[in-house]
């Protein structure tokens, strides 16, 4: 009976885990075949005959890949590392320091989880323009951080009420300023909840198509999901680059996820044992 | 070295008052132990002496200066906390150091402080290891060794021992009672062990939903609680306690005790008081002023001593301490005396009476 229970979770999981892969799986397969190959036999792997880099050649030929690609990297690690920092002082505040807005202040936040952000699109941008940033990095760091604090400052503030009220005190006791409070004795303590946060702010920044599209108009600006979408024709779409670059754009976040996928599993199952 | 004086000194939560009036003198480098049952505000007391909550009302000063509005460091003062509250990340040394930096302490000052420190508490192998590495009796020195090298005027230990083992609690409270001895600086020290606070205390505060029920020396609150609450807390087993009726000025009486007579005593006739006597006291076999007999149910045997449990006719349980091998019968009726000096009287509110006054 038990193993028959076990057998059925596991079913579901392995065709949960096809079900998320296969389109990548396909991605990256398709990106090193040649043109007629893509069409011809899409689910088959590349063979001796249909083997092709000649998406990756067009793409590393483009001159503005790279840009893309630096466009990327600033705006996400940019948002990334300025949530994590907003967000755990903001944690810190809401749970450490009682004041009259608390409460009101949290439900504000708790909000901001609920309400997607491109509900705002409009006014997002009429602001942009106001602040003559449309068409800059800066904006959409600016609406990524937005985009990202929310759920930062719930899932820290989680993490910063099981650290030791007496850990807290003790500093207090030692004459250790407040903001060497948090900067030393609380932000290492939270590393696992850091890393938690950073990649679920990490990967809709990287993947998001929306907020490029509508914020950055010139080609020294566009993420590289956006820069992707110029291979994409309305009469002739170029499917070796589009597979090429795709396949390219996921190794970052593959990278990122490996980096941190320790502290993230620790982080996880902390907040879920407590 | 400071003296320490708290007057007036109330805390609210809402309408709960956690603490209410207490006025407390504490002399310079004495030992003060603030005992209690759980929620009677004496952990509260020393959180508002660091700083760490405000009060509500009333004036701490130590030495000469109110410092209700001061942060805590800037009190003079250094706790030691039950959890160790150790900075986990950090290797003892820097525990101990990670304060001092925030003071603008000279380098070389900061290192002869901690070396002191770590020489006084056997800290000196450990010095380079993280907590995590420690034994929970190691942990404890270096908390205490935190607290020491901030040379502070007032040293607050709350329930320093309570995570430690048995053997480790009694030696490490060995330890804190040289330490004293050795730095001569003023103590307060929480706790609900009233073994701790009866060996370590120059004086001890018992406190009772938020407030002082006595403050007195260690052998005073034991031979001459000033109440009933004082008379239950302090002594294990607790004081067994009888209702009797003054039915002459030298004369009581009470359910299952017969009359007992207190020659020289000016009670008031008709009051309904409270009779206490110390297990130790109510001796087996033997003549006195306070003369009962009760039916035997338990024996505890400890070596030394054992404890009689029993029951008098009329239903009261007493404890009874016996002293040598022999002992009745469980089932057994036995009798039991104590002498009038060892009895203690409260009135109706609780209040000790002196039966010649």
């Amino acid at each position: 009976m038990r193993n028959l229970s076990r057998a059925g979770v596991h079913a579901v999981l392995i065709a949960y885990s096809l079900l998320a892969v296969a389109p990548i799986l396909i991605v990256v397969m398709n990106s090193f075949k040649a043109r007629n190959a893509i069409f011809g036999a899409p689910l088959s792997p590349p063979n001796a005959q249909t083997f092709s880099l000649i998406g990756y050649s067009k793409v590393l030929l483009r001159a503005q890949i790279g840009t893309w690609f630096e466009n990327s990297l600033i705006v996400t690690l940019g948002a990334m590392a300025l949530t994590l920092l907003f967000g755990a002082m903001a944690a810190w505040a809401l749970t450490e320091y009682r004041f009259r807005w608390t409460n009101a202040l949290a439900l504000y936040m708790a909000i901001g989880i609920m309400a997607p952000i491109r509900l705002g699109s409009i006014a997002i941008l009429t602001m942009m323009r106001a602040a003559h940033l449309n068409d800059t990095l800066m904006a959409l760091i600016l609406v990524y951080i937005a985009q990202g604090l929310p759920m930062a400052i719930f899932i820290l503030s989680e993490f910063i009420q099981q650290i030791p009220q007496d850990l807290r005190d003790a500093a207090r006791c030692d004459g250790v300023p407040e903001t060497r409070i948090f900067f030393e004795v609380i932000a290492p303590l939270l590393r696992p909840a850091i890393a938690t946060v950073a990649v679920f702010t990490i990967v809709p920044i990287w993947n998001d198509l929306w907020f490029p599209l509508i914020l950055t108009s010139s080609d020294s600006t566009h993420t590289i999901t956006l820069g992707v979408q110029q291979f994409l024709g309305q009469y002739i779409t170029d499917w070796n680059s589009v597979l090429a670059a795709l396949s390219l754009a996921i190794l970052p976040v593959v990278f990122i996820y490996v980096i941190f996928s320790r502290q993230l599993i620790s982080g996880l199952t902390a907040g879920a044992v407590k | 070295m400071a003296t320490l004086n708290i007057a007036g000194l109330d805390k609210a939560y809402g309408d709960a008052r956690i603490l209410k009036s207490i006025d407390l003198d504490i002399a310079d480098g004495e030992f003060v132990v603030l005992v209690g049952p759980s929620g009677c505000g004496k952990s509260t007391l020393l959180r508002l002496i660091a700083g760490l909550d405000g009060a509500t009302r009333g004036d701490i000063r130590i030495g000469p200066k109110r410092v209700n509005d001061l942060e805590p460091a800037a009190r003079k003062i250094a706790m030691v906390f039950q959890s160790y509250a150790l900075y986990p990340h950090m290797n003892v040394r820097k525990n101990m150091t990670f304060g001092l930096k925030f003071s603008g302490m000279a380098k070389q000052e900061i290192d002869r402080r901690v070396t002191d420190a770590a020489r006084m508490l056997q800290l000196d192998s450990l010095l380079d290891r993280r907590p995590r590495d420690l034994s929970g009796g190691q942990r404890q020195r270096v908390a205490i060794g935190r607290a020491i090298v901030r040379e502070p005027d007032v040293f607050l230990f709350d329930e320093p021992l309570s995570n430690l083992d048995a053997a480790l609690r009694v030696s490490t409270r060995v330890e804190i009672a040289k330490l004293h001895r050795l730095l001569g600086a003023t103590m307060i020290y929480v706790t609900h062990d009233q073994t701790e606070a009866m060996t370590l205390a120059d004086r001890i505060v018992v406190m009772n939903q938020g407030e002082i029920a006595q403050v007195g020396r260690p052998l005073d609150l034991y031979y001459t609680p000033a109440n009933l609450f004082v008379a239950g807390f302090i002594g294990s087993p607790a004081m067994n306690i009888f209702d009797v009726t003054v039915k002459s000025p030298t004369r009581l009486g009470g359910p299952g005790l017969g009359d007992l007579e207190l020659a020289g005593a000016k009670l008031t006739p008709g009051a309904a008081l409270k009779l206490g006597v110390r297990p130790e006291h109510l001796r087996w076999g033997a003549e006195g002023a306070l003369r009962l007999t009760a039916t035997l149910e338990l024996i505890e045997r400890l070596g030394e001593i054992s404890y009689a449990y029993a029951r008098t006719s009329d239903g009261q349980s007493i404890i009874a301490e016996l002293r040598g091998r022999e002992t009745p019968a469980i089932g057994a009726s036995a009798s039991f005396g104590a002498d009038a000096q060892d009895l203690h009287l409260f009135d109706a509110a609780g209040r000790r009476l002196n039966p010649a006054a």
